[in-house]
């Protein structure tokens, strides 16, 4: 005799533990197998891109920070370049230095996230992610140091940086730049090998090379398939072409390697902050741009490699104090279009861990 | 024959779980420890200096939530006389555009972060409440007050260096708060 | 002779004629004393876990109510007896009020046969640990009870894992305890104490491998705690409960880990035994060494797969608790007792020799269904 069974729908979210933020997945489910997958988003929708086409360039800075809210800084570091491609305004060379620094710190405090909560996903309870957070609390307490926030930054503003950093600023970073690499080899103890792990996630959640350049994936899940692909390489924006590092890219596309690139480009961006704070001039953090900036008519497109992938500006001008037409391309929105192609098939568990591995920020996917 | 996975992965992280063991916890207790926050602080508190103002609302206009008000009117020496000055902190987002804006310097980001309210009305900030009576202003955009304020904790100093600005600063001694259950 | 079988003697000389309440007084004295040693022992228990977990985890745990936080337990008792009964309306009301019952009393029931002395044993049962085996997975029921009760996707997941993850591990557990039995020479529980002037642990290394790997799945901890997957399954079959129910459920996770604790203890750490400190200290001591390792592993280990949990018992463990029974079967029967040592030297060539050989059967990348 036949047992009949059919398959049944659950709800993972809106609220979830393992959705990080106010995420839906409508997966249909056959027993423990995932049989078919449907993201709901939108439960975080602010109607930014609409508010933005009201204020002026300068105000809308703030705003950027409500994005991606676990690395803000590299979403101001991508508007202001893309305003100033629009208005072609010149940047001081201490404030590309102290953006390149703080677009690296930025790095290394989102992966820092996006790791601990990638192995949080996988059962290892709280444990890594205190671990890395003790990281990421110092890079925060750095990030107030230079401008009074720590999580919504606001520091990057149109021709510069609002602020010079202060003199404690850089013997604190020196140090932590000196100590981190011993962390990411106690991170690396910690679970790298740990067969559990492996188990989990070697093989699971495959995102194909031609996949994932299909569907315009970008930042550590496309590197993860094999695809050597970073903007700060590729297309170089402020000055990166100075400075020497290396893009780690996996080979497969699973979990593990993308939690292994990720691990990889924290020490990348350890090197490029050491060569930045070697190289760091003095002088000026601000150019001279007008309080109300009316940049010519004309639309722009600037993009730069955000922890989580291609974070892009696209900005209409027609010669007034606002954007006329304010649009963002979010990586993680991108990059989650694939997970239907990657989590079918797999076992509910392994849907939680590929999506966590994805790194997703809801401040930005629904924005 | 390479043995690779009997179990090495999972000693090592063990070992690492328990070196942790006697490693000082990174946690402050709250209420009892607090933190020296740092001199560019964006607190969520705004100090509003009436001398300096001159009510020419270049604040007003910076704010990108149009969350300022002022309404001023000509006084007898030909100036502005600001009649209202009100602003509502659960709009605001302490972005400090107001206070780079400023040109007379009249406005200043507060150090507090303790500005919790029962009532939403009890949030908007009149003329009165945002005058530096008690209050401390921070050195955000405002050099001359950061190089007065204390030096901020900073984690990775730990608590061995903590003369250079270390970790914690115990305002008040856990062990005597302890047990009430603040 | 156990304490109480001598003050029942005790009770029915000085109360001739009253034979039937030297029956009860005995047996209500021992429930007190079993109750009171479990309660007390699962606060001390919970605080333990919260404090040992929060210092591997760079934190400091709970450390406001009382000295170092020990009354945090008690107060989050009182918060959850507090707490609204909630019944799932399309739920099986019936079976979600019996759930938490089931969970919780055949806890208290192994514990009749725990020795916490030489004769301080509430029963001394001549058959202890396998009624011990036998009470300890009637919990299970409980669980799926309260999976099925609950009408929640979620909760019947996890009561379906519990199902096929307890039939899994509790044969290697019971092969595992067979070897235990077979150099004690018998399966009461004071009689296993007594025969281990070497813990069993020093002599049988893969069987207390076994054992306890098959006892963290008994308990659902870390890394076989699939069946209240946090990430995955919110709370799995708990998640319907709150109030009292659920405190019971709570109760009944800490009482299982205690008691396995002081089973782990008995049957491999030498039980009560020990130089100078009294016999129940001695427990409780071996008790807290191995609730400590449990804790280590939560703090530090991810989760398994449902099929890798099912592959690990049925091609890991069950393989390995065999071999292993019929080698110390053999040891038993041809070494001579006073080469203890040899025996020992040769399991533990022997469990480092068959854990090798099974890490080669370690494969990647598997786990995927067409659909």
């Amino acid at each position: 005799m036949a047992i009949r069974t059919e398959p049944f729908i659950l709800n993972v979210g809106p609220q979830h533990p393992s959705t990080h933020g106010v995420f839906r997945l409508r997966v249909t489910l056959d027993g423990e197998v995932v049989v078919d997958v449907e993201p709901v988003v939108g439960y975080l929708h602010r109607g930014i891109e609409k508010l933005a086409e009201g204020r002026t360039y300068t105000q809308n800075i703030p705003f950027t920070d409500r994005l991606d809210y676990l690395a803000s800084m590299t979403n101001n570091f991508a508007y202001v370049l893309a305003v100033e491609k629009l208005a072609q305004i010149e940047v001081p060379e201490r404030a590309e230095y102290l953006r390149i620094i703080m677009a690296e710190m930025m790095r290394i405090a989102s992966h820092l996230m996006a790791i601990g909560f990638f192995l949080n996903d996988l059962g290892a309870m709280m444990t890594p992610v205190l671990y890395m957070w003790r990281e990421r609390e110092k890079l925060l307490d750095l990030f107030e140091m230079v401008c009074g926030q720590r999580l919504t930054y606001n520091y990057m503003r149109i021709g510069g940086v609002s602020q010079d950093i202060p003199e404690e600023f850089l013997p604190a970073l020196k140090k932590f730049v000196a100590e981190m690499p011993t962390f990411i080899d106690e991170y690396e103890w910690l679970l790298s090998q740990n067969e559990i792990l492996l188990a989990r996630t070697k093989g699971v959640g495959i995102l194909p090379r031609d996949v994932a350049i299909n569907i315009a994936a970008s930042g550590p899940v496309l590197r993860a398939s094999g695809v050597k692909w970073d903007i700060r390489k590729a297309d170089p924006y402020s000055i990166y072409d100075r400075f020497d590092f290396e893009v780690p890219v996996g080979n497969v596309g699973d979990c593990y390697d993308r939690y292994w690139v990720r691990m990889q480009e924290m020490r990348q961006s350890v090197r490029i902050l050491e060569q930045a704070l070697e190289q760091l001039p003095g002088g000026e953090v601000y150019a001279k741009v007008p309080q109300l900036l009316r940049p010519p008519a004309g639309e722009v497109y600037g993009h730069i490699e955000a922890p989580k992938g291609e974070l892009g500006f696209y900005l209409v001008s027609d010669n007034s104090i606002a954007p006329y037409r304010f649009h963002i391309r979010p990586p993680t929105l991108i990059n989650l279009t694939a997970l239907k192609d990657m989590v079918i098939g797999w076992k509910v568990a392994d849907l939680i861990v590929t999506f966590g591995s994805m790194d997703v920020c809801l401040g930005e996917i629904d924005r | 024959m390479k043995f690779e996975r009997y179990g090495i992965g999972i000693a090592k992280g063990m070992a690492i779980t328990f070196k942790h063991l006697f490693r000082p916890p990174i946690t402050v207790q709250y209420p009892e420890e607090k933190l020296v926050v740092s001199r560019r602080i964006r607190g969520n508190e705004l100090v509003w200096f009436p001398d300096r103002c001159t009510g020419c609302a270049t604040c007003a206009k910076s704010c990108p939530q149009g969350n300022i008000e002022i309404a001023t009117h000509v006084g007898s020496e030909n100036n502005y006389v600001v009649d209202k000055f009100e602003l509502d902190a659960g709009r605001c987002m302490f972005c400090g555009l107001c206070v780079e804006s400023c040109p007379y310097e009249a406005l200043a980001m507060g150090v507090s972060y303790e500005q919790a309210q029962y009532r939403r009305g009890d949030l908007v900030w009149s003329k009165e409440e945002l005058q530096p009576l008690n209050k401390r202003p921070s050195g955000y955009a405002r050099p001359e007050i950061e190089a007065a304020l204390p030096k901020q904790s900073l984690l990775i100093y730990g608590d061995k260096e903590r003369d250079e600005g270390g970790q914690k600063l115990r305002l008040i001694p856990l062990s005597k708060k302890r047990g009430r259950g603040v | 002779m156990t304490l109480l079988e001598q003050f029942r003697l005790w009770l029915a000389t000085i109360l001739p004629g009253w034979e039937w309440l030297a029956y009860v007084v005995p047996a209500i004295v021992g429930i007190v004393v079993i109750l009171g040693f479990v309660l007390t022992m699962v606060i001390v228990f919970i605080w333990y876990e919260r404090r040992l977990l929060g210092r591997f985890q760079i934190r400091l745990g709970p450390n406001r109510l009382g000295p170092e936080g020990v009354f945090q337990p008690i107060a989050t008792a009182v918060k959850i007896l507090l707490k609204e009964d909630v019944v799932p309306e399309k739920g099986d009301k019936v079976l979600h009020w019996l759930a938490p019952v089931i969970v919780f009393v055949p806890v208290l029931m192994i514990f009749a046969v725990v020795p916490f002395g030489e004769r301080a044993i509430l029963a001394d049962l001549n058959v202890g640990i396998v009624y011990v085996v036998a009470i300890s997975s009637i919990s299970v029921v409980g669980i799926y009870a309260a999976g099925w009760a609950s009408n929640n996707k979620y909760a019947l997941i996890s009561a379906l894992r519990t199902v096929a993850q307890m039939v899994s591990y509790e044969l290697p557990l019971i092969l595992a305890i067979v070897g235990v039995v077979l150099m004690a020479g018998s399966l009461s529980m004071t009689q296993i104490v007594a025969s281990q002037d070497i813990p069993f642990f020093i002599l049988q290394p893969l069987g207390f491998v076994i054992f306890f790997l098959g006892t963290l799945a008994e308990l659902n901890r870390c890394p076989f705690d699939l069946l209240e997957a946090d990430s995955e399954i919110v709370a799995g079959y708990h998640i319907e409960y709150s109030g009292m129910k659920f405190a019971m459920f709570y109760l009944g996770e800490y009482g299982h880990a205690l008691a396995y604790s002081c089973i782990i203890a008995t049957l491999f750490l030498g039980g009560w035994q020990g130089p100078l400190l009294p016999p129940i200290m001695w427990l409780v001591i071996k008790a807290l060494v191995v609730f400590s390792t449990i804790v280590w592993i939560r703090g530090t280990l991810p989760r398994l797969r449902v099929d890798q949990l099912m592959a690990f018992a049925w091609k890991g463990l069950l393989p390995m608790a065999i071999i292993n029974l019929f080698m110390i079967a053999a040891e038993v029967l041809w070494l001579p007792e006073t080469m203890l040592w040899i025996m020992g030297a040769v399991n533990l060539i022997l469990a480092a020799g068959l854990i090798l050989m099974w890490s080669k059967l370690f494969t990647l990348g598997g786990g995927r269904v067409e659909v």
